[in-house]
């Protein structure tokens, strides 16, 4: 497991190199599901623009 | 069964479509990702004479190819956007600019951890790295252009325009390493003459690229879902219809 991470004495450059392309991947994911919700909930404010008391009147749609 | 493709061209129609194609790209993408991952770091040899720092070339190779082509699958989008003034064209290039641009930094990165311990640099400005530090900049760009301008339809013209007059940086970086003597070296894999390289290098790039396309593909029919509903609230009884299953 150890001689794996060591990387043949090239540890510092594959896992920075590995290391940014997973950070990456995780953070654009993350970021375009901020996306669609804040998407999502910009839309259901924008189609039921009442009050809150009104909210339970309406019922489901 | 002859489907009505015209139907797609309506973005809220798209939407269902989208989705579903993300969602298998997406399994495709972890899929293959796995598999990759696994030859890149544990089953491929070592090679002779970079010893285990060419692992980088599984990250570094999909990820430059991937920049160049999500940039021409942009440009093309931008010219249908252009030429037939359609609103979806235009949303699927707006959808794939921040993941062309985050391959293309991804690109560099890993060529710099790559360049360090092999040619003894983390950058030169040798013809290859150069045209693709200028992708990076059209990418950023075209996404710093869209959100400058207020209008959609506006933005999206300004930024298909900028995108095709952008697009002859493609077959700079391409064909970098044959016009000028550079420190980078000429390609390893090529569509007509045999690789150059072992067979399980040669599969782990390949498995690493499809890799690289499917997350694309599901990153950003994900984004463009978004993009969607962004640009088009109020158009119909859909829009309701989405929500309600958005929950």
């Amino acid at each position: 497991m150890s001689e794996f991470l060591a990387m043949g004495g090239y540890a510092w450059y594959v896992w920075m190199a590995y290391g940014a392309c997973a950070l990456a991947i995780v953070i654009e994911i993350a970021a375009v599901r901020a996306r669609r919700k804040r998407a999502f909930d910009e839309l259901r404010m924008s189609a039921a623009p009442q009050t809150p008391s009104m909210l339970g009147a309406r019922g489901s749609r | 069964m002859l489907i009505n493709w015209y139907r797609f061209s309506s973005p809220v129609s798209f939407y269902p479509l989208a989705g579903s194609l993300s969602y298998a790209a997406g399994v495709l993408a972890a899929l293959l990702a796995g598999v990759g991952l696994v030859i890149a770091l544990i089953v491929a040899p070592t090679d002779a004479t970079q010893g285990d720092a060419y692992r980088i070339i599984y990250l570094h190779v999909p990820a430059a190819w991937m920049a160049m082509f999500i940039y021409l699958v942009m440009a093309g989008w931008s010219a249908f956007a252009l030429g037939f003034n359609t609103r979806l064209s235009a949303m699927m290039a707006q959808a794939l600019a921040p993941t062309g641009a985050l391959m293309a930094a991804l690109a560099l990165w890993t060529g710099a951890f790559w360049g360090r311990p092999t040619w003894g640099t983390y950058w030169a400005w040798d013809a290859r790295m150069t045209s693709t530090l200028i992708l990076l900049f059209l990418y950023l760009g075209v996404i710093a252009l869209r959100n400058a301008i207020e209008d959609p339809r506006r933005a999206d013209r300004a930024c298909a325009l900028l995108t095709l007059v952008g697009a002859i940086n493609v077959p700079v970086i391409y064909f970098s390493v044959q016009w000028w003597n550079t420190l980078h070296q000429g390609s390893s894999i090529s569509l007509t003459a045999a690789p150059k390289m072992a067979m399980m290098m040669a599969a782990g790039i390949l498995v690493m690229t499809a890799a690289a396309w499917c997350y694309t593909i599901a990153v950003s029919l994900s984004r463009v879902q978004a993009i969607i509903v962004e640009r088009e609230r109020g158009a119909s009884w859909l829009e309701s219809l989405i929500a309600v299953r958005e929950g």
